[in-house]
């Protein structure tokens, strides 16, 4: 009853084959399919923060929309572009390694990386815009409490709506923030990938890593897609500047 | 067709993956998911001592109605450990990541699970969380209750609750990684010819379970991140005081929490269809129905939350939809409950330690399960809410329940694991005595909650002691019960009698390669041409042998 699973030679040969697998597709498959499972994790872990979000633009809706407003608009957009021009060069990576191009591949990837600098660089600008305009809430910075000039907002010292503005900057900086941390750590994903493109590790027969990894990076590109519009354009037609 | 007959047991061989490698090192770097779920099964059980004795502390407590043994404070902290060490560093990694670990690669004939580096990762992770929150628990304690909520857990509670709270968000992720493990795992490693419905009931149930892990755990760690910010910083969106919401938090916290109660019952129910099944000698009747059960439990389980809340400014008509919705997902588990009972009905049943652990839990199960619908209910539980009501329908879940269950597979696979038999008598007795101090534990107290004695406070009105004093006597005959397996399972490791490869003469994947299995599981990848439960027909088959009833070839 028990039998040998006859396996090809060829394809139990590749070294990027391990011990426990019969051959690379199911050594692939496995890899997509827990990468995918990993992303709904994620958007579970997301979900709790665009609950509150959703609960608290119900809630205060007036306080929602100053604050809004006075996020930089421009800045976030480009950033928008960024991710997105980064996502291409990410897919067109993938391709390549799948085609077996290893010069046009490590490109892509470099470009990639240099996308996601780029982005994150921008961020840490706008952090600082709200550094400065003393828009950290509560006393996550020790020495730089929240309180932002309550006529940047049109509004009189000790309004109320200056603590509804207070929850949306914690909100924004816990969504914005934990993506950052996304980004971070997809830059240093990156980075393994480039190592090892540059040492010839990917071929056509194995490219799992960089089609997981591309995976996760159009993730945190897709919760950027939702946090953009969430946090910097809805309710811009009501702030009238 | 009668499998059992029809494969050569393979030749008992010396080499094992207990004693292919030795040294510290070979263990603390492996990646065989049967050494990683004995590492699982040490660390777990030295949590679930140090939670066995924090409950040891309670009972002895409320002993008396005055508080004399613990101050209130201490009190608190102490069912609060109890509580946070039993779900987050015992219940929940219990079945999943010991038995579920060491079998669902040999269940499908697998060398591996899909990704063995993660695996251990999962451990060290386990293992950090673990150290974070004994180290909380020394520092100084926690006293929350287990469930944080806030205002308290944020602005007033003096004690290590961001300590604590990190402990739970870093073990989350042990838990959401052998989810995953798993999930790919029942997907892509299948062997030739294990097809979903051939895998035995073990798999399906922990397959449901992986799926609230990893739907349910990502909350529960962004949930306990917001609070540790939110108790540091002063910001929050969980803190009346800034604007915030206590409710949202109870509902987050729940939204997890009531699932995660299904991630300690679920892998349960897979292990007592195994035992039903396999110790009646039968085919598991509706072998579909208790596999869809435990989806319907997965997916029902994250429509019931609400049923904490039902004294909390929650509206009156989603109170009205959580409480239909948690009579529903009783549906399920009667399924269960119906169809193992049914599996029973003229069959061999041999009482074999297992199965006396199997038969516990269907009776302990039911009793949870049944006085969880008065819970269910809007108005009962306006009244029975925060009572010992409560602490002992959830005990009969989770002790009655998952615990039983996890002994009773223990015992089931322990010759499988160490190559060793446990003593079937003391085992017996061990079950019986379980069995005894639990219901004595627990069911006064559902007396003394009925009555209206309050859960969580060490002192109460001496009219409620005479429960007490029984729930005390049965929780020293319970504890006792515990240590007669962890003595023999100790002592037959060194001094058991062999275990043959196939002990209890099953069809099961697993019972198909030597004791203690080789680092590969199978010399050869297996290749599955019978369904899970095939014992042959009774009128071709003759029982012989008093309890184990050995199937002889009949024609």
């Amino acid at each position: 009853m028990i039998e040998s699973h006859a396996a090809t030679p060829e394809i139990h040969g590749h070294p990027a084959l391990q011990h426990h697998f019969e051959n690379m597709e199911q050594q692939r498959e496995a890899g997509t399919l827990g990468m995918w499972i990993f992303l709904v994790t994620e958007i579970m872990f997301f979900g709790g923060m665009f609950l509150a979000y959703t609960l608290y633009r119900n809630l205060f809706p007036a306080g929602f929309v100053l604050a809004s407003n006075h996020l930089d608009i421009t800045l976030g957009a480009v950033n928008t572009g960024v991710l997105i021009l980064s996502s291409f060069t990410m897919a067109m990576a993938v391709y390549f390694t799948q085609t077996g191009k290893l010069r046009p591949q490590v490109w892509c990837l470099v470009l990639t990386l240099i996308l996601g600098l780029t982005f994150l660089g921008i961020k840490a600008v706008e952090y600082h815009e709200k550094y400065t305009d003393r828009l950290i809430p509560g006393r996550i910075i020790p020495g730089a409490h929240f309180g932002p000039d309550p006529h940047a907002f049109h509004l009189q010292a000790g309004a109320p709506e200056l603590a509804q503005i207070e929850m949306f900057y914690w909100i924004y900086f816990a969504m914005t923030g934990m993506h950052a941390l996304h980004m971070v750590i997809g830059a240093g994903l990156l980075t393994y990938l480039i190592i090892f493109s540059l040492k010839r590790r990917f071929d056509p027969e194995y490219h799992s890593p960089v089609e997981v990894i591309g995976l996760y990076w159009h993730f945190v590109d897709i919760v950027w897609i939702f946090l953009f519009p969430l946090l910097y354009l809805l309710g811009r037609h009501l702030g009238g500047h | 067709m009668k499998p059992i007959e029809s494969f050569e047991l393979p030749s008992p061989s010396k080499v094992n993956y207990l004693n292919a490698v030795y040294g510290l090192k070979s263990w603390l770097l492996t990646k065989d998911h049967k050494r990683i779920a004995l590492l699982y099964l040490g660390s777990i059980t030295f949590f679930f001592f140090i939670g066995g004795i924090y409950a040891l502390m309670i009972r002895l407590e409320l002993l008396t109605p005055s508080g004399d043994f613990l101050e209130s404070t201490t009190y608190n902290k102490v069912f609060t450990q109890h509580g946070i060490i039993m779900i987050f560093f015992f219940l929940i990694p219990s079945i999943p990541a010991t038995l579920g670990n060491f079998l669902i690669p040999m269940m499908i004939g697998a060398k591996d699970l899909a990704f063995p580096r993660i695996n251990l990762l999962s451990w060290y992770v386990y293992l950090a969380g673990g150290i974070i929150t004994i180290y909380a628990l020394l520092a100084g304690g926690v006293d929350t209750g287990w469930t944080f909520y806030t205002p308290f857990s944020t602005t007033f509670s003096n004690s290590y609750v961001v300590a604590t709270g990190l402990g739970i968000f870093i073990n989350g992720f042990s838990s959401i990684l052998t989810g995953l493990n798993f999930i790919v795992t029942i997907h892509t490693m299948r062997a030739p010819g294990m097809t979903w419905f051939r895998m035995p009931l073990f798999c399906w149930s922990h397959y449901a379970t992986s799926l609230i892990m990893i739907l349910g755990t990502p909350v529960i760690a962004i949930t306990v991140l917001l609070l540790a910010f939110e108790r540091v910083s002063g910001v929050g969106i969980f803190n009346p005081k800034l604007g915030g919401d206590p409710v949202l938090f109870q509902h987050m916290f729940w939204f997890y929490s009531h699932p995660a109660v299904y991630i300690m019952v679920l892998p349960g129910m897979g292990v007592i269809s195994e035992l039903i099944a396999n110790f009646s000698r039968k085919n598991i009747f509706g072998y579909s129905f208790v596999a869809f059960s435990s989806i319907a439990i997965a997916v029902f389980g994250f429509l019931v939350w609400g049923h904490h809340m039902f004294v909390t400014p929650q509206s009156v008509y989603a109170g009205m939809i959580f409480s239909f919705l948690s009579f529903a997902v009783a549906i399920p588990s009667a399924i269960k409950v119906f169809n193992w009972t049914a599996t029973l009905y003229k069959s061999s049943i041999s009482y074999d330690t297992p199965m006396l652990y199997a038969l516990g839990f269907i009776g302990l199960f039911t009793i949870g399960g049944m006085t969880g619908l008065f819970l269910a209910s809007l108005a009962t539980d306006v009244h029975l809410s925060d009572t010992y009501f409560v602490v002992a329908h959830f005990h009969y879940i989770m002790v009655g329940g998952a615990l039983m269950a996890y002994l009773g597979g223990l015992h089931y696979w322990w010759p499988k694991m160490t190559g060793r038999m446990y003593p079937e008598g003391w085992g017996r007795f061990g079950a019986l005595v379980v069995f005894v101090g639990f219901n004595l534990t627990f069911l006064p107290q559902f007396i003394a909650g009925y009555i209206g004695m309050p859960r969580r406070y060490h002192a109460y009105p001496p009219e409620f002691q005479v429960y007490n004093v029984l729930s005390t006597a049965g929780a020293s005959i319970l504890g006792f019960g515990m240590l007669i397996p962890a003595v023999y399972f100790v002592w037959s490791m060194r001094y058991g009698k062999h275990a043959e490869a196939n002990p209890w003469h099953l069809p099961g994947l697993e019972w198909r390669t030597q004791s203690p299995p080789p680092t590969e599981n199978f010399e050869q990848t297996p290749i599955v041409t019978w369904d899970a439960y095939e014992f042959a027909p009774p009128e071709e088959t003759e029982v012989v042998g008093k309890f184990h009833g050995e199937v002889e070839r009949a024609s």
